[in-house]
């Protein structure tokens, strides 16, 4: 006898069924549905031999937008266009090894221009490495749109009609428009979407084989087709999980989420969710409301699971980024943890073990070496976490992982009363007594922090000093791994830090999601002209070299500059992780509108596809430019006119690699904090060669010279300040009317004689006429443009696509 | 004092920085050099050794061996706070990529520069422009002066605490000062 569950999604997939097979009056079809294969067939007419045919996907043509000429582009499609970009941009590689190791040819040393034994070069080794971390990012985010797709699917059929904002947003998913030509409007047409993706990273993938691809600029040509397949398949994910799961669409006053560890209420049972799919979670929230126990437990989450938890459920709670893992597990605060998909700790298991908390992998990709009980009956699996017979389970049916995962937490945590794993005070006091002061703890710290002198402070009594490296730890525990006398070095400056850890109760904006239409209208010219100095998409993870607290004052300078910042994932909670001088959090300061000096949160990684969709729409909905299948035109487009700069001041994945390169193919500039630099290559541009930065006027066909802007495509800055007036300098773009262009040179000049101590030494290159220059500052920009022999040049109808010359030259 | 990378995991180096046993021998490759350069990095205002900034001890270095000098990240601030303004500055990024220009004519306009010096960069990525100049810049010799052993440099000093990295700049300086 089925249970009541099962019951209930029988009764779904033969809806489900139902709703297919309808379809097919619609002249829609999901799927390749018919293939027919005749291999001699006689009739009166005639004899016919191997006929074959197959009846792949009919649309309904509704969308009267003409086809661009990119419809669905291949690894070469738009090769010329990344071409142009790479010539300007070139690629500077910082080698992280001196060997290949791919191939048992190797280990090959590529050494100063040796080549291996396939013949491929340092360059070529070093872009391959590029390629390899794209496709890896887009493939996990391909992977994870693919499996919401499949349960969305499932549980609420092919033609559950997508509707990411209502009547607010009509270009749903302009990414995939703009990239494949097609204009999704139900869960069903995104599998073909899907197809796509995944075909193409499979041909990017397989171009980093040995023996393939050799060419560096090759290799990063098809990094950047992976990253533009990667925002496809982001906004996938996206929009199917707001249209089924009723995420926020496109809200600017999505609800405030409670956040830090401080917010969560330990003396309920604790279900702690991390990872980036929310479909396991789901199961959770929804057995947990089924049976009225909302009020009576906390479901919290870790990464970017929690924001999606927050969308889907606003009385989730944020623990944090995804460097808390250690410290909320070792404090014993999760009573069960459940883990998805993507940035997880592989040692969970191991760690949630010393604090007694069942562990629940939830993912086909993360199965932590568990048993698969997904078939097993539901009181059974939860008897035997509760005594402790397993450690954990795997279940892929995200209904169950929900009524196990509360049934346990309910039944376990009058037993585990919140465990933990960290030491006594006075035992850190002992135990670091036994601190030999060898080092190895602070050289495998990627920080650097200075352990040993703390470790000797403790020994002598002070836990002031391990206490202060708590903000600046990223939780990797490579200190403990390090320790030849394994001491629980991270334990200790948690227990240390504790105070700060409890402390920590804040607000994060729940994920909004897309950006309106209306947004787009209101603010497309300020930001063409320039008037609105910029967009700054603040986003990735948490991998910082100081702490937080960088990219909410970075966040909180712009906003206060008129920027429209834009936070997603890792990076949009630790700006929320601050208050101001009256008590207010980021989003509390700042409403969540697409709109001028403000802070808004689109939400998890998968997320950051509005961000892209946002600058797509500036072309499409303001600017009026087709969109369909027409990528090489909006990206020209955006780089020439949209003053949009993405900061990843934490970035450490592959994932971050691709969304990076989806944001250079578009022509979107990106600054990586110093741990990025170990992405090992920069595409930097050279603001000294000034023949390097000619644009066509499409009015005249004339070249003209528009100076460095923006100056670099994706490069690593080291500290906040230098990120600052980065982030200002790169937000001009060739099209800025002379308004704009003073607005944005007030904002560079300011920051830079603030932050550097002096005026910027290139004002002449991006000054084009005397109406530039910023009113107040006349009297000293103009001797430095004296002194430079500066002449004044037009501001062009920018262009770096010929065929978008309007007046061809004789 | 260690030969061995600062980060334990910095060890993917088939060609190893030669080491610096004492400080005159970074006296003798500077004035062996045509066109040095010295680039500083953000950690010239975090290192304090004898109550004395690291920036200060770069400073007298500087003016003593007349070694033009490029400030990374917000570090021309510090200089002018100081007194002293530095040749240029630039990202750490983009002095790393004219560096391996060998058409570039150097901070200074005077040529290309074939002796580069490091300091008070992030450990991991001052490993890595070192690492991209090893690779791409092959007429360019290059020099840490950290107190951290960079496999990656040409030259390197090792692993040292920080009396003897403050004594080290000491006795430089004062070489080119021609007090001993």
């Amino acid at each position: 006898m089925p249970s009541l569950t099962q019951q209930t999604k029988l009764k779904r997939l033969e809806e489900n069924d139902i709703a297919s097979k309808s379809s097919w009056s619609c002249s829609l079809l999901s799927r390749k549905e018919v293939h027919l294969k005749i291999g001699e067939l006689k009739t009166d007419v005639g004899l016919v031999k191997n006929l074959e045919f197959s009846i792949g996907k009919m649309h309904e043509e509704t969308w009267t937008e003409p086809m661009g000429p990119t419809p669905f582009p291949s690894l070469t499609t738009l090769r010329e266009w990344d071409m142009k970009l790479l010539n300007r941009y070139k690629p500077f590689y910082l080698p992280d090894c001196d060997l290949c190791c791919l191939c048992t040819f190797g280990k090959c040393d590529l050494t100063a221009g040796k080549r291996g034994a396939c013949g491929l070069d340092i360059a070529a080794q070093s872009s391959r490495i590029v390629l390899l971390a794209c496709s890896i990012g887009a493939a996990t985010h391909t992977a994870h749109a693919r499996h919401v797709v499949d349960h969305l699917i499932e549980k609420y059929g092919h033609q559950h009609p997508i509707d990411v904002g209502g009547l607010n947003v009509k270009v749903e998913a302009p990414v995939t428009r703009l990239v494949t030509g097609t204009k999704p409007e139900t869960l069903g047409d995104l599998e073909d979407v899907l197809e796509y993706c995944e075909r193409q990273i499979t041909h990017c993938l397989s171009a980093a084989h040995t023996g393939q691809e050799g060419n560096y600029l090759d290799f990063e040509s098809k990094a950047f087709h992976a990253g533009m397949v990667d925002q496809v398949g982001m906004e996938v994910a996206d929009i199917a999980q707001i249209s089924a799961l009723n995420f926020p669409k496109a809200d600017p006053e999505a609800p405030l989420i409670q956040m830090g560890i401080g917010t969560v209420d330990t003396s309920k049972p604790v279900i702690m969710c991390i990872g980036h799919n929310v479909v396991p979670s789901v199961g959770i929230i929804d057995y947990m409301k089924e049976n009225k126990l909302d009020d009576k437990m906390e479901v919290v989450g870790l990464c970017c699971t929690a924001f999606d938890n927050t969308r889907y459920y606003d009385r989730a709670k944020i623990v944090g980024p995804i460097s808390w893992q250690l410290r909320f597990i070792r404090g014993g605060f999760a009573d069960v943890v459940v883990l998805d998909e993507q940035c997880v700790r592989t040692d969970v298991s191991s760690e949630a073990e010393r604090v007694k908390a069942p562990v629940i992998a939830a993912s086909e990709k993360n199965c932590m070496g568990f048993r698969n009980r997904t078939n097993d009956p539901a009181d059974e699996i939860v008897s035997d976490l509760v005594s402790g017979k397993t450690l954990g389970v795997l279940i892929l049916d995200p209904e169950k992982v929900g009524e196990v995962a509360v049934k346990v937490a309910r039944q376990i945590a009058p037993i585990r009363r919140k465990y933990s794993n960290l030491p006594k005070i006075g035992e850190i006091k002992k135990l670091a007594k036994k601190c030999r002061q060898c080092n190895m703890c602070q050289r495998s710290c990627p920080q650097d922090l200075g352990i040993p002198a703390a470790l000797k402070a403790a020994a002598d009594g002070s836990l002031t000093e391990l206490a202060d490296l708590y903000a600046c730890c990223i939780g990797c525990g490579r200190c403990e791994e390090a320790c030849p006398d394994k001491l629980p070095i991270h334990s200790f400056i948690v227990k240390a830090g504790e105070r700060q850890m409890v402390e920590e109760t804040n607000y994060c904006r729940a994920g909004r999601g897309a950006i309106q239409d209306v947004e787009i209208r209101n603010v497309g010219s300020p930001i063409v002209l320039g008037e609105i100095p910029g967009i700054l998409a603040v986003v990735g993870c948490s991998n910082y070299p100081k702490g937080g607290k960088d990219v909410y004052e970075i966040c909180r300078e712009f906003a206060n500059r008129r920027f429209i910042v834009v936070t997603s994932g890792c990076s949009a909670m630790s700006a929320g992780s601050y208050k101001n001088a009256d008590g207010k959090t980021l989003y509390e300061e700042f409403s969540g509108e697409f709109a001028a000096g403000n802070v808004l949160n689109v939400g998890s990684c998968v997320a950051n596809s509005h961000i892209a969709g946002a600058a797509i729409k500036v072309a499409s909905i303001f600017a009026k430019r087709n969109l369909r299948g027409n990528y090489e035109e909006i990206a020209d487009y955006i780089y020439n006119r949209v003053g949009a700069v993405g900061l990843a001041w934490g970035a450490y994945s592959q994932k971050a690699a691709s969304i990076a390169a989806g944001f250079w193919r578009l022509g979107v500039p990106v600054l990586v904090g110093p741990h990025g630099s170990k992405y090992r290559r920069m595409l930097l541009g050279r603001a000294d060669k000034k023949e390097e930065w000619e644009v066509y006027d499409a009015r005249t066909g004339d070249k003209v010279n528009v100076g460095p802007a923006p100056e670099h495509l994706f490069q690593t800055v080291e500290t906040p300040e230098e990120a600052m007036v980065a982030i200002a300098k790169l937000s001009m773009r060739p099209n800025d009317t002379w308004k704009g262009r003073s607005i944005k040179l007030s904002h560079y000049i300011d920051l830079h004689k603030r932050l550097y101590g002096t005026i910027p030494n290139d004002l002449d290159l991006f000054v084009r006429t005397q109406a530039d220059v910023p009113v107040t500052m006349k009297d000293e920009i103009t001797k430095i443009l004296e002194a430079k022999e500066w002449k004044e040049t037009v501001i062009p109808d920018p262009t770096l696509l010929p065929r978008l010359i309007r007046k061809k030259k004789e | 004092m260690s030969f061995e990378p600062w980060q334990c995991a910095e060890v993917a180096a088939t060609k190893k920085a030669n080491p610096i046993t004492k400080p005159e021998v970074v006296i003798a490759l500077i004035k062996k050099a045509a066109h040095p350069v010295l680039v500083v990095g953000s950690n010239a205002t975090e290192r304090y050794m004898e109550e004395k900034l690291l920036i200060e001890y770069l400073i007298d270095f500087a003016k003593a061996s007349k070694i033009p000098v490029v400030a990374t990240a917000h570090m021309v601030g510090e200089f002018l706070k100081r007194g002293y303004e530095p040749a240029g500055y630039m990202s750490a990024m983009d002095i790393g990529n004219r560096l391996v220009d060998p058409e570039w004519q150097g901070i200074d306009g005077k040529g290309p520069h074939d002796l580069a010096l490091f300091i008070g960069l992030p450990y991991y990525m001052e490993s890595l422009i070192l690492s991209g100049l090893k690779h791409f810049a092959l007429d360019l010799k290059t020099i840490t002066l950290d107190n951290l052993y960079h496999p990656h440099a040409s030259w390197s000093f090792p692993n040292a605490t920080l009396e003897e990295w403050s004594h080290n700049l000491k006795i430089m300086t004062s070489k080119f000062e021609g007090r001993q």
